[in-house]
């Protein structure tokens, strides 16, 4: 019998090495499996790749220090792939300390990167980026009269998810806007834990509603954390 | 004694550029606003046009900002603020959310802007290659893949500076992607020739437009 779930934060961290590329998606709070950021704090892993679509809002005094922004504090992260670096965050901050590298791309550069990875695609043209910074260092090919960069698939060792639904082969579905790059990591990574809200039995979840199909998923930790806070 | 001059003109709020630029979105088409003033320009839409606003984060459809108690925090813009759906509605992952950008599927984006050239390049996420910050977010996409893009901002900086330039100063997010400015003294076509100013502020000649352009305007 199949069984994705895991029960324990440590048995859904389990094995996850230094140096390790991971993939963090989430718009906002919305979609963003804080848990599971929490439980790879814990475990430790360190030098760190994150592929993750922003880098977080400016410090705000007083406020607590929580997710990505945590793990960046902490010194655990080398290099971050992401489509938005502010000033004033904990990680504009070290990319100006020069602690952490950051590649900032465009956002959609940034989905289609991943979902070629997951897709084995292993890089494709875009027109996005070709007149700008983004291009530079990168090989330029005009397809149907416009510039386009070759950008490159991205492929992470571990893929943090949040989903609304799961059952025991892995099968998802998401929230509201909460999808956003949590389809897109799920299959592009070669471990992919997911914390979801609920659980339902095999079969409860209609074939055509499945999101995310459990091939692309491996652990499954059960976590009713509640809705996602107000963006601050 | 102190000698006032008298301004026979009174440049646009953000929300008179927004309702300005919502007055030309017809019936039918899909739109993405872009975060700032370009967000503002969904309150002047009448809910009776049915004109289909995209979110980057996978929204196709939204509708006005909720009333308090009947927000959903699971629906949010690209700006993190929270929306509701209008009846139709579909949500979809990041990788197609960019597929409906730069597969050429929007009618027109509205963004805001640093700066905008005359040949239609615009600058709106950095002020310089060594900044730290760099916010690029779904704006290279969104500058290259809709089939109109415009821009909504203030004519000049805060301190007097011209934003319509002949050629940008900041880091590109697109070359030749402008095709309408909206600013708080005129509307301006990027023509092949030029800016074309198609409409100033009441009471603000085309010569005070002039001077607060660096680029050469055409009537």
């Amino acid at each position: 019998m199949i069984d994705k779930f895991v029960r324990s934060m440590a048995e859904a961290m389990d094995g996850i090495r230094d140096g390790s590329v991971v993939m963090i998606p989430g718009f906002a709070e919305v979609g963003a499996p804080n848990a599971l950021i929490d439980g790879l704090i814990e475990q430790g892993a360190t030098d760190l790749t994150v592929i993750i679509n922003a880098t977080g809002k400016p410090r705000v005094a007083g406020a607590k220090v929580t997710g990505f922004a945590r793990l960046v504090e902490l010194g655990r992260v080398r290099k971050v792939v992401t489509s938005f670096v502010r000033a004033g965050s904990v990680c504009g901050d070290a990319v100006k300390a020069g602690t952490v590298v950051a590649e900032v791309i465009p956002q959609g550069t940034l989905a289609e990167r991943i979902r070629a990875a997951g897709a084995g695609i292993p890089a494709f043209y875009t027109p996005t980026g070709a007149d700008t910074l983004v291009a530079e260092g990168k090989e330029i090919r005009e397809y149907r009269g416009r510039r386009c960069v070759l950008e490159e698939a991205i492929h992470a060792d571990v893929a943090l998810v949040e989903a609304w639904m799961a059952d025991r082969w892995g099968n998802l579905v998401f929230r509201g806007a909460g999808r956003n790059f949590n389809p897109l990591v799920a299959m592009a990574a070669e471990l992919t834990i997911v914390q979801t809200h609920h659980v339902c039995d095999l079969g409860q979840m209609p074939a055509e509603q499945v999101m995310t199909p459990g091939i692309f998923v491996d652990r499954v930790l059960h976590l009713p954390v509640g809705d996602p806070k107000l963006p601050i | 004694m102190s000698t006032t001059t008298e301004q026979a003109w009174k440049p646009l709020s953000r929300d008179g550029m927004a309702a300005r630029a919502a007055r030309d979105i017809p019936e039918g088409w899909y739109v993405n606003l872009g975060i700032g003033v370009p967000t503002l320009i969904g309150n002047h839409i009448p809910a009776e046009r049915e004109v289909i606003l995209h979110s980057e984060n996978g929204v196709l459809g939204m509708g006005p900002a909720p009333e308090k108690h009947k927000e959903n925090p699971w629906l949010i813009n690209a700006s993190s603020q929270r929306i509701s759906l209008r009846v139709g509605a579909s949500l979809v992952h990041h990788a197609d959310s960019f597929a409906i950008v730069r597969g050429g599927h929007l009618d027109l984006c509205v963004l805001g802007g640093f700066q905008v050239a005359e040949n239609g390049d615009l600058a709106n996420w950095s002020h310089s290659p060594k900044e730290v910050a760099r916010q690029i977010g779904g704006a290279m996409d969104l500058a290259v893949g809709a089939k109109r893009v415009w821009v909504v901002m203030e004519h000049v900086t805060k301190d007097g500076q011209p934003r319509l330039l002949r050629r940008c100063t900041y880091p590109l997010t697109a070359g030749a992607c402008v095709t309408r400015v909206y600013t708080n003294m005129a509307v301006l076509d990027v023509t092949p020739a030029g800016f074309k100013v198609a409409e100033i502020i009441p009471g603000m000649s085309f010569s005070e437009l002039q001077a607060r352009t660096e680029a050469e305007l055409l009537r």
